[in-house]
């Protein structure tokens, strides 16, 4: 059986298991890990608080930044937030219109990662300018100056990819809810839970399945996810050219655009992945979240991881080539210079550790998976440190050179961040189903119009429809079936993946 | 399943819409009105220490502004008179006046009177009277009638988007450079004015800058 038509939900469950699995999280009383976690996040989103209060208070001064070092631990972390925000919309989006089936059980941890993420990537660009309370001026509004935005730069461009794709995904993140929260609703209909039924019912919007509802629904996803499509890759282009459009030695680079997409989609898989290898093992979820998932996560990011290391070694071939002797410098600098370990790092991470996935057995190992999701996403962000601060600290005048580190207001920042993130992630996972309920059950084998009819010639044979009223009544009668090997299929001898 | 909702939140979409756009409309109409200088700025008036009557000294005696403010054609900065300057006529005219004790003080401890500035451009903007006075821009386009103020407020809102209106259509304001202190001159301009000032501005070669470096150096 080859990867492609393994079964995409494990355990022979049926469509009411899988409801009550991802459904049964949200209705459940809060466990305590869950309020330790979030504990912990609140905890960082304080360190935000505070960091951010006093960086307003004394200005951008209390960070490491230097003279030539303009561009320091806000703009890595932007970038790297941006970067981790773009898997969910490739997930969603790309995924779906290649009819990737296999993305539908992580395609909603993943938009709602994108969500997060890029709310904790405008909070850099907002904080790092000095004068945050005229952040507005950025915006094309007619005002009593008569002054507009300068549409040639970047950094303004930035303001309307990042806006208009955390809106877009935000929009996309929500209908595809939809159905699942009209499926969460009527659950709570039935519990009679009623306030929790009209806050949900609030949020499906009267959505009642029915023909014309699913097809307006399907017809809206497609345009979104061609939307968002040509989103992914222009955002992370357009924050490439905060850097490629310079005439820094070392970011003024044509390879940029593509190059930041693709280490986009890496470190996003990444987070992807070290945030669902643990939900699926804490929610139990490893039925829907497969061994097989993981795999075909850990193929994009060695795909991914590949063409970044093709980038970094274009770029080094080009400095050569170009006989420029800055941009050789700022080549010779970063393998060699005062942040060398900064470069070696990342190469380590970003070029070398990822070849390990194309080993099989490798590629489907937990432990394996997880450690390089962690190195992956360090890698990624030192790509944006090297990049960005080797360039700066030694460019054209000697006499401009100088080091730079951070200080514990840019560490505060960036912890603090991650309270952010998970404190929203942590309320997702609590208050949505984490699984598109929907979009699981459609790629099921029952979903298959055939699946109740032999081999698609409509008529079953009476021992087929026999064997599949024998399956549901396990399924519905006994526990769901064991799995101590933790490969996603169970210890059941007897039962049959393929279904067919 | 019964139904969740009452039959009237079926309004609900068009209460929505209604209200995201009416809303967003009045909220405009408000940011636009109320945040602007024009509200906020223009009729700032004061309480001076001294009850100075613009509309008494210009208006009904007729004093020339330059009287006062001696230094409009030379400095940038138009200045406040000093002590000295009231007490040219008032060591003769009015001196039991209670209105006028604070300059009689003012000008025996040497200690200047604290009148309040109504006109504030920020420190960032630098404006020079004497380029516009010398090229014919009149006292009244900026500041009013103020030969009619009992007591002077802000007649315009003095916001970068009224400078540039000016900036890019000069011709609607300027007037022969020996007119510039003649108050009610605009009620009375036409457009054969208007076309005068265009020749005046093509021959004398007047541009005003519409640059960052005119004003925010």
């Amino acid at each position: 059986m080859t990867l492609e038509d393994a079964p995409l939900v494990r355990g022979n469950l049926s469509f009411h298991d899988v409801t009550e699995m991802v459904a049964y999280h949200t209705e459940k009383k809060t466990p305590f890990g869950w309020y330790l976690a979030f504990g912990a996040a609140l905890t960082a989103l304080g360190i935000l608080g505070l960091s951010v209060a006093y960086l307003v208070w004394n200005g951008p001064g209390v960070w490491g930044l230097t003279n030539p070092v303009f561009w320091g631990w806000a703009i890595v972390n932007f970038v790297w937030w941006v970067g981790i925000g773009h898997a969910g919309t490739l997930i969603s989006a790309v995924l779906f219109l290649f009819r990737q089936r296999w993305r539908t059980s992580i395609n909603r941890a993943a938009e709602a990662m994108t969500l997060f993420a890029v709310a904790c990537a405008l909070l850099f660009p907002t904080f790092h300018v000095g004068r945050v309370w005229v952040i507005y001026y950025t915006l094309p509004i007619p005002n009593q100056m008569a002054m507009w935005p300068q549409f040639k730069s970047p950094l303004l461009w930035d303001v309307f990819a990042v806006s208009i794709y955390g809106t877009v995904s935000l929009l996309f993140w929500y209908v595809g809810l939809i159905p699942d929260l009209a499926t969460i609703r009527d659950r709570a209909v039935r519990a009679g839970r009623m306030l929790r039924a009209k806050i949900l019912g609030f949020f499906a919007l009267g959505w009642t399945g029915s023909n014309r509802h699913w097809r307006h629904y399907e017809r809206a996803y497609l345009i979104l996810a061609g939307l968002a499509t040509p989103l992914v890759l222009s955002v992370h282009s357009v924050v490439s050219f905060d850097f490629a459009v310079s005439i820094i030695p070392g970011w003024h680079t044509t390879i940029f655009p593509p190059y930041f997409v693709a280490g986009a989609i890496f470190s996003g898989f990444a987070m992807v992945q070290t945030l669902l290898l643990v939900a699926r093992k804490v929610y139990k979820l490893e039925n829907l979240i497969t061994l097989d998932h993981i795999e075909k996560m850990n193929i994009i990011i060695l795909v991914t991881g590949t063409v970044v290391g093709f980038a970094y070694i274009t770029e080094f071939f080009m400095a050569w080539y170009s006989g420029v002797e800055y941009e050789q410098y700022a080549f010779m600098n970063r393998a060699t210079g005062p942040y060398w370990w900064a470069y070696w790092i990342m190469m380590s991470c970003n070029l070398i550790f990822p070849q390990l996935f194309w080993k099989k057995s490798w590629r489907r190992t937990i432990w394996l998976s997880m450690a390089i999701s962690i190195t992956t996403n360090i890698g990624m962000w030192f790509e944006r440190f090297v990049i960005t601060v080797t360039s700066l600290h030694r460019d054209f005048l000697p006499s401009s050179w100088d080091y730079y580190s951070a200080t514990v207001w840019d560490l505060g920042m960036y912890i603090g961040s991650f309270g952010l993130f998970f404190t929203l992630f942590l309320l997702f996972l609590r208050f949505v189903p984490m699984v598109a309920i929907a979009e699981v059950k459609g790629v099921m084998p029952q979903a298959d119009p055939h699946f109740y009819h032999g081999h698609g010639d409509g008529h079953a044979m009476p021992h087929e429809l026999a064997q599949y009223q024998q399956d549901a009544n396990v399924q519905t009668a006994g526990p769901a079936a064991s799995d101590a090997d933790d490969d996603g299929i169970p210890d059941d001898p007897n039962a049959d993946d393929s279904n067919a | 399943m019964p139904q969740l909702f009452p039959r009237r939140a079926n309004a609900l979409p068009t209460v929505t819409l209604f209200g995201a756009l009416g809303g967003g409309l009045l909220l405009v109409a408000f940011v636009w009105y109320y945040l602007s200088p024009e509200f906020y700025e223009v009729g700032y008036a004061p309480e001076q220490p001294v009850p100075y009557s613009h509309a008494l000294h210009a208006g009904q005696l007729g004093m020339d502004c330059r009287y006062c403010h001696n230094h409009v054609e030379q400095s940038p900065h138009a200045n406040v008179p000093p002590t000295q300057t009231c007490m040219n006529c008032h060591g003769v005219v009015k001196t039991e006046s209670a209105a006028l004790l604070p300059v009689r003080e003012s000008w025996a401890t040497g200690v200047p009177i604290e009148w309040v500035k109504i006109h504030h451009v920020p420190d960032y903007a630098q404006f020079s009277h004497a380029a516009h006075v010398n090229v014919g821009v009149g006292c009244e386009s900026c500041h009013g009638r103020i030969d009619q103020m009992e007591v002077v407020y802000q007649a315009e809102p003095l916001s970068m988007g009224w400078c540039l209106e000016c900036h890019r259509q000069p011709e609607d304001h300027l007037r022969d450079p020996a007119l510039v202190t003649q108050m009610g001159y605009l009620e009375q301009m036409t457009e054969a004015d208007i076309q005068q000032n265009r020749e005046r501005i093509e021959r004398e070669g007047i541009k005003p800058p519409q640059n960052c470096s005119a004003c925010h150096y």
